[in-house]
């Protein structure tokens, strides 16, 4: 395996690590920018599959990040990008909860927090327009994604019924 | 009465997240409440919210940030460890022997349309989410200045994510702090 490459994935999903505002799904649009329209590592159904395999794994949605270094290098890659995605950040919560009892109650936190709420949104939003775009090459999945949203809006439906009926529909409708 | 709390050692930490690990399918962060809260009795939920701000205020996968703190604070560095060990070690080989099975079929037109399908209700799933946390900001002007100036950064005009968290972030936090000062 390539020795320069996989210590390009370390090094970027580090720095994606401490970028991660709000959690992993803000970090979709770039890692997208990157690896699809930067380097061409992978297509735009090849990362928006990727992005579905991983929600509708069990387990963190940092899955994500897996599956991409998976696909860039095989499994030292995987393990790679995993591991650079949660060391930073691990690091700094660790850091944070020692010197927590000093801060906890700080304006300062309180601050950030409120502060970085609205950035975390604008960060969702943009990770899940730029997934309809690179997911639907077509006008049947603008549609389906379009169903979607209603129905992930209402309360009580496990969205794991929602996958599994996307991929009932894209398997029959021949997407 | 809630019964009382619990001190959980290494072995109960890796077992609870463990749990989760395999049973947390598209959102960790209400099943980690349950466990955490109602099922093992860890944390009150006045403890667990505060836990679960701290998770999302601070960069990273906001379970793994808890799973990192609670096991700090009842076994120290180990615990730390044993709850991420036991919250990544099933879905790492669950992803990992999906991947290869992808890689493996991926020529098959049949698993393209089916994944096809996945995506776009995946991309349909995370936008929606997008909406119901915009839904519950409260309401003020600068919230969605913030909201959509950093949605146009990156979804629009794609730029960098370093650069627009170095520019959004100071504004928000400023704007937030402002607020505070004006009604505390």
């Amino acid at each position: 395996m390539n020795g320069a490459l996989l210590l390009t994935l370390a090094w970027r999903f580090a720095l994606y690590s401490l970028m991660a505002v709000g959690g992993v799904n803000a970090l979709v649009p770039e890692i997208h920018r990157q690896v699809v329209e930067l380097d061409g590592w992978m297509s735009n159904a090849e990362f928006s599959s990727l992005f579905a395999i991983a929600q509708a794994a069990p387990g963190p949605n940092m899955l994500f990040v897996t599956l991409i270094g998976w696909k860039v290098a095989g499994l030292p890659g995987a393990l790679v990008a995993t591991t650079g995605m949660c060391l930073p950040s691990s690091l700094l919560t660790y850091t944070v909860v020692r010197l927590r009892d000093r801060y906890s109650q700080s304006q300062a936190r309180r601050a950030i927090e409120r502060g970085l709420a609205p950035v975390t949104i604008g960060l969702t939003l943009g990770s899940g327009w730029l997934l309809l775009n690179a997911a639907n090459a077509h006008v049947s999945g603008w549609l389906l994604s379009a169903a979607t949203v209603p129905l992930a809006l209402r309360r009580g439906i496990n969205p794991l019924w929602l996958l599994a009926a996307g991929a009932l529909i894209g398997w029959l409708a021949g997407f | 009465m809630n019964p009382p709390l619990v001190q959980p050692d290494r072995r109960a930490l890796f077992a609870g997240f463990f749990k989760i690990g395999i049973t947390a399918f598209g959102g960790v962060l209400p099943l980690v409440r349950r466990m955490m809260v109602d099922e093992r009795r860890w944390v009150d939920d006045r403890d667990f919210t505060e836990l679960l701000g701290l998770g999302q205020a601070l960069p990273g996968p906001n379970v793994m940030n808890i799973a990192i703190t609670i096991g700090m604070r009842f076994q120290g560095v180990p615990g730390a460890l044993c709850a991420v060990a036991g919250l990544m070690l099933a879905p790492m080989v669950i992803i990992l022997t999906l991947a290869m099975l992808y890689d493996h079929y991926s020529y098959s037109p049949t698993l393209k349309s089916t994944l096809a399908g996945l995506a776009s209700v995946a991309a349909g799933l995370l936008l929606a989410m997008g909406i119901r946390l915009g839904l519950r900001l409260p309401r003020s002007s600068w919230r969605y200045v913030v909201a959509a100036l950093t949605f146009v950064a990156v979804a629009v005009l794609r730029l960098p994510l370093i650069a627009v968290l170095a520019a959004m972030t100071p504004l928000a936090v400023a704007c937030a702090w402002r607020e505070m000062k004006a009604a505390p």
